[in-house]
């Protein structure tokens, strides 16, 4: 078993969980408050602020520690609550059909056909920016995208004959979901959880990074980067670390799932 | 019976213009909704009850909303897209030069982007699992990982702070020359592309594996085909129409791109003009944007959907 | 020196072996039947004969010579010749094997093309050409067509076409009339008849069939699990096969015993005049049937009949649109939702494919465990003795009960579906061509627990089938259908012996017999 695990997947997963446990235990890790104002702006890296200090003198450190809890847990929340809601609604779209499928169907065309950053941006305009719109945003966003996927695959699983073997035995819903259906759909969903995972992480950085996102003073990943354009733009590189954890939650994430979807095709493969 | 390809032009661009509708709406009923309305934006917090009610009555804010929405409506149909509040100018003014300037930067970064994408895409499939795939399924993963601003400050890093090639802020003057534009143009329109080739490479190569999986690329090598008349006259073409119906991710990642890289780059676009709006609640702009954005995705949309139709004798051509 | 000589061939793919110890000639202008079951490597030894290998397969060792070249050391250049200029493949699924984006006269004479002196206007012609030896409609017009805009019959002729265009002297049949209906695979046989005897040319016809075949080679070669069984003249292997497996393949198409009178009970399930259909279409019009207890019941018909129609209907998954379904002089409800959980048990119906019949992700256990609990509300020790004794029933070993569908084989599929259809202890079976997957011998074992269950259990049995040698061993009474209708109904016996309807002989004639001249005889009477 062990022995099937290639060293990306072993990276992947080491990157994610060290920086979940950080992210956990920040006020321990994090060598000062994110707030407390340390040297002078824009400090060169030392001993002491091991990453310089930013445009108010704030050690960068610790402000990425801090930062990478809202990026973590933003992305996690969302990812949770719109893989629920997605798989419920496809199931039951895919199950049920008619009215109801056609329903969430058109719904969530019309929210398709709106870009998701631009989406993001009109409702941001009208609700104004808090933490409360921007995760309700984007779990609504996420939520279709999950069900555009997972309705596909619902789709192509109710109509294998199995469903109809288990609809002239007359069961109910709950048996065709988490009995027939659900089983056979878990190795997609688990991919996408991992995709979609990446892509909030990336999302709530774009939008903070634009300054829509988390306000000031506090600050995910993304928003660090904003605070610290100015330092880069004149050739200072440890402002871009925030970024490159993000790089490095995006990649891992997407890591396992290259990792699980090669895992399984050869499953598949061997099955039949 | 009617003729396919015709059926689908009209269906495709009746659930557009419903999807248009649909975005009007939620905008138009969005703005409508909030506390505070245009009347109050235009005379500031200390306006008289009296007075903000005229001007209300004025600005026709005391009709209903369905009425509102037509008047809304009938005015962009004729260019009227009500004044912005930042910079009290009519939004379409605002609006037209910001448009054009992200249209360059897009259809560029798209010009350089899509062929690229399908060549390494077609590479990759041809060389399955072998050393060339790996590595370009790899680098197109750390792509579509790395996040765009991320992107576009190490190009600036590189090109810009540290060779000195390009600049790092794309500041383009009314009248430039056609090197200036290229010069101030060229890391945005790098950025752009590697934010949207991944996924369109990662689709090609999908759709080129599944193609040559086909009874049809068997047979043309049981007839003696040359692997190269195999992959460009049977596989490709067949390829076509999958990765074009699925490239609407591809553009949704165009938009998202553009966004960021304007305002990374500081290029006066409509992204960055909507950011501004977003961050003043300057309503009507937004409103603008959107659409704007929305009736530009749509468009390509349609004509994607449109060419992988074109491209496909099984749904061009009638049955019997 | 022979004109093809292939000697101990090995050819495996990866570790597996797909072909071992292969040693088979043939002469200029023979023609050489291949037969075996699915997984016999008899398309893979008729794509090496033409030095063709799939991708990820290799020749171990041995050797293939073809009018006296190697094809295994030859370049890849030389060999792509050879395959443009004299040898030439039908493929099993001409829809599948035909690339949906050219015409079709595009497609047939796109070798031609390669040649730069071949102007487009002299590639229509030779395309209009072949389309008229061909004898397909309007051969001036077809060339224009994509692949999808003509039938399967048709397109499979287009495809012996695209075989003829340079006059090869080797023609790999593969399977080519499998995937079409009694009365198209007629047309088919007699135009590759035809061909094969004017061009002249040596022709390998892969098949599982054996009686179609028998009319078609003037040698056999049998093969089982990549080895030959046995290889001899047609006649001597129709009529006095050396070994066992070959001895069994013969007799199941040996015309058996028809099956005796049908019981004379009353009818359990009774439709009368059901109109049926999807959409706007309506399929199926004014169907009347009767099902006894102890009585096999054959629904027969071409695809498109409307048979399968029918029968999801009774089982309540198509509500008809007019008409009316009795169980013991009951009506039924039309929809399944709205049976009861007693008549739900009564009525079972099985499916075609068993693959995507069965849950991949539960196991067989779990599987026959639901009706068990689910109708007879068993639990506990008696569930698990019931289970066991299910899988006695149907012959399989009780140590299957834990593995997944994906580990068994697709008889053992089959037959896992049928103990769960009798899990619930119905009173009628609905088979929906629940053999036709399967390979003649699995197919023929299948049908013997079938009937001895309906014995044993005194089920009465609606078998929807479009195999009419099927239906002649196995069924009671027959209903033959056409476009939807009922176009003839009677004791098997007396249907087959004096069909009094003209579709009906024409069915019956179509069907391939391993009879010596049957396909000249047919020839005969038709043209």
């Amino acid at each position: 078993m062990i022995r099937r695990l290639s060293p990306s997947f072993v990276l992947s997963i080491s990157v994610l969980a060290g920086l979940a446990l950080v992210a956990v235990f920040a006020p321990f890790v994090a060598p000062y408050s994110p707030a407390e104002i340390r040297a002078a702006p824009f400090g060169v890296p030392n001993a002491e602020n091991l990453l310089g200090t930013d445009a108010l003198g704030r050690d960068l450190l610790s402000r990425t520690i801090y930062g990478l809890r809202y990026t973590l847990g933003i992305s996690t929340f969302v990812t949770v609550i719109a893989c629920t809601l997605g798989v419920v609604l496809a199931i039951m779209a895919a199950v049920r059909k008619g009215w109801v499928d056609t329903m969430i169907g058109r719904a969530v065309d019309s929210i398709m056909a709106i870009p998701q950053i631009i989406f993001a941006l009109i409702v941001l305009a009208v609700a104004g920016i808090s933490l409360t719109t921007l995760v309700c945003t984007m779990i609504v966003l996420e939520a279709t995208l999950f069900f555009r996927i997972l309705r596909a695959s619902a789709g192509d699983i109710a109509a294998m004959d199995f469903i109809e073997v288990a609809r002239l035995r007359g069961e109910k819903l709950h048996w065709y979901i988490f009995r027939e259906i659900l089983p056979n759909l878990a190795p997609t969903l688990i991919a996408e959880f991992g995709i979609r995972f990446a892509y909030a992480s990336l999302f709530i950085s774009a939008l903070s990074f634009l300054g829509v996102g988390i306000q000031p003073p506090d600050a995910d990943l993304g928003g660090l980067v904003r605070e610290n354009a100015l330092a880069i733009s004149i050739g200072r590189a440890a402002p871009l670390v925030p970024a490159f954890v993000i790089a490095a939650i995006a990649i891992a994430a997407n890591g396992i799932v290259d990792w699980f979807v090669h895992k399984y095709s050869i499953r598949s493969e061997l099955g039949q | 019976m009617r003729h396919p390809l015709l059926s689908f032009v009209i269906q495709r661009f009746g659930s557009g213009l419903l999807s248009l509708v649909v975005v009007s709406v939620l905008v138009f009923i969005g703005t409508a909704m909030l506390p505070g309305d245009a009347a109050q934006a235009i005379l500031g917090q200390d306006a008289t009850p009296q007075a903000l009610s005229e001007l209300r009555q004025e600005l026709g804010l005391n009709d209903p909303l369905y009425l509102r929405y037509w008047h809304w409506v009938a005015g962009a149909l004729q260019g009227d897209m009500g004044m912005s509040f930042s910079s009290n100018r009519p939004v379409v003014d605002v609006l037209i030069p910001r448009l054009i300037n992200s249209m360059i930067l897009a259809l560029s970064a798209a010009a350089i982007a899509i062929p690229l994408a399908i060549g390494l895409g077609i590479v990759a499939a041809l060389n399955r699992e072998k050393l060339l795939d790996r590595v370009i399924s790899m680098v197109s993963m750390w792509l579509v990982s790395i996040p765009a601003f991320l992107k576009g400050y190490i190009l600036i890093a590189i090109f810009a702070t540290h060779l000195g090639w390009f600049p790092g802020l794309a500041i383009v003057r009314r009248g430039a020359s056609l090197g200036d534009w290229a010069n101030a143009l060229a890391l945005p329109v790098a950025t752009l592309v590697f934010v949207t080739i991944a996924h369109t490479m990662r689709l090609t190569r999908t759709a080129i594996l599944s193609v040559m999986a086909s009874d049809y690329i068997l047979m043309a090598e049981i007839k003696g085909l040359s692997p190269r008349r195999i992959v460009i006259r049977h596989a490709l073409p067949n390829a076509l129409s999958p990765i074009l119906s699925i490239s609407m991710l591809t553009i949704a990642f165009l938009m998202v791109g553009v966004v960021v890289v304007e305002a990374v780059f500081s290029y006066t676009g409509m992204g960055k003009l909507m950011v501004d709006a977003v961050a003043y609640r300057d309503l009507p702009l937004v409103q603008a944007c959107g659409v704007c954005f929305s009736l530009v995705f749509i468009l390509f949309n349609f004509t994607a959907d449109f060419l992988s139709i074109l491209v496909n004798p099984r749904l061009r051509e009638p049955k019997a | 020196m022979s004109f093809l000589e292939i000697s101990d061939l090995l050819l495996k793919a990866g570790d597996k072996t797909l072909l071992s110890n292969i040693s088979v000639t043939m002469e200029k202008g023979e023609v050489l039947g291949l037969i075996g079951e699915s997984g016999a490597g008899k398309s893979t030894l008729g794509l090496a004969a033409i030095g063709f290998m799939r991708p990820g397969c290799h020749v171990a060792s041995g050797e293939v010579r073809l009018m006296g070249q190697s094809l295994l050391t030859m370049l890849q250049e030389e060999l792509r010749q050879l395959r443009q200029q004299k040898v030439a493949y039908v493929a099993q699924s001409a829809a599948a094997a035909f690339n949906p984006f050219y015409r079709l006269e595009d497609q047939v004479t796109e070798l031609r093309a390669l040649q730069k002196e071949v102007s487009k206007l002299e590639r229509r012609e030779i395309a209009r050409s072949l389309f008229e030896r061909l004898q397909l409609p309007e051969p001036e017009k077809f060339g224009r067509k994509y692949p999808h805009q003509v039938s399967g019959g048709q397109l499979q002729r287009a495809m012996i076409a695209m075989a003829l265009l340079n006059d090869p002297e080797l023609v790999v049949f593969d399977e080519p009339t499998t995937a079409l209906d009694v009365t198209t695979q007629m047309e088919v046989l007699r135009v590759i008849r035809q061909v094969i005897a004017e061009q002249q040319c040596a022709a390998i016809y892969v098949s599982h069939d054996l009686a179609v075949i028998s009319q078609i080679s003037d040698r056999i070669v049998v093969l089982r699990n990549g080895v030959v069984v046995e290889q001899a003249e047609t006649r001597k292997i129709i009529d006095n096969p050396a070994q066992d497996y070959t001895r069994a393949l013969v007799a199941h198409r040996k015309v058996g015993e028809f099956v005796g009178q049908p019981s004379e009970a009353n009818a359990v399930i009774e439709a009368r005049a059901l109109d049926l259909g999807y959409g706007a279409n309506t399929v199926v019009r004014n169907v009347d049937l009767q099902i006894a207890r102890g009585e096999i019941v054959a629904l027969v018909g071409e695809s498109g009949s409307g048979k399968t129609t029918v029968a999801r209907s009774i089982a309540g998954l198509l509500p008809p649109r007019a008409g009316e379904i009795f169980m013991n002089g009951k009506k039924l409800a039309d929809n399944v939702d709205h049976r009861t959980d007693d008549i739900r048990r009564r009525i079972q119906f099985i499916h075609q494919l068993p693959d995507v019949a069965l849950n991949p992700r539960q196991r067989v256990r779990a599987a026959l465990s639901r009706p068990l609990q689910k109708f007879l509300n068993l639990s506990g020790a008696s569930l698990q003795k019931r289970l066991d004794d299910l899988m006695d029933e149907v012959e399989l070993s009780r140590e299957l009960l834990d593995r997944y569908p994906g580990a068994l084989s697709g008889g053992q599929k089959q037959r896992v579906c049928i103990a769960r259809c009798l899990a619930a202890e119905p009173d009628i079976l609905i088979c929906d061509e629940v053999t036709s997957a399967l390979d003649a011998l699995v197919e023929d074992s299948i049908l013997k627990l079938l009937w001895r269950l309906q014995r044993q259990r005194d089920i009465g049995i609606l078998f929807i089938t479009h195999n009419l040698g099927v239906t002649r061993r196995f069924a009671h009474s027959v209903i033959i259908m056409e476009s939807g209708k009922i176009v003839e109904r009677g004791l098997t016996k007396d249907v087959f012996a004096n069909p009094g309807q003209e579709y009906t002989r024409r069915l019956l004639a179509s069907e391939p017999t391993t009879r010596q001249g049957w396909l000249d005889d047919q020839l005969a009477t038709t043209s």
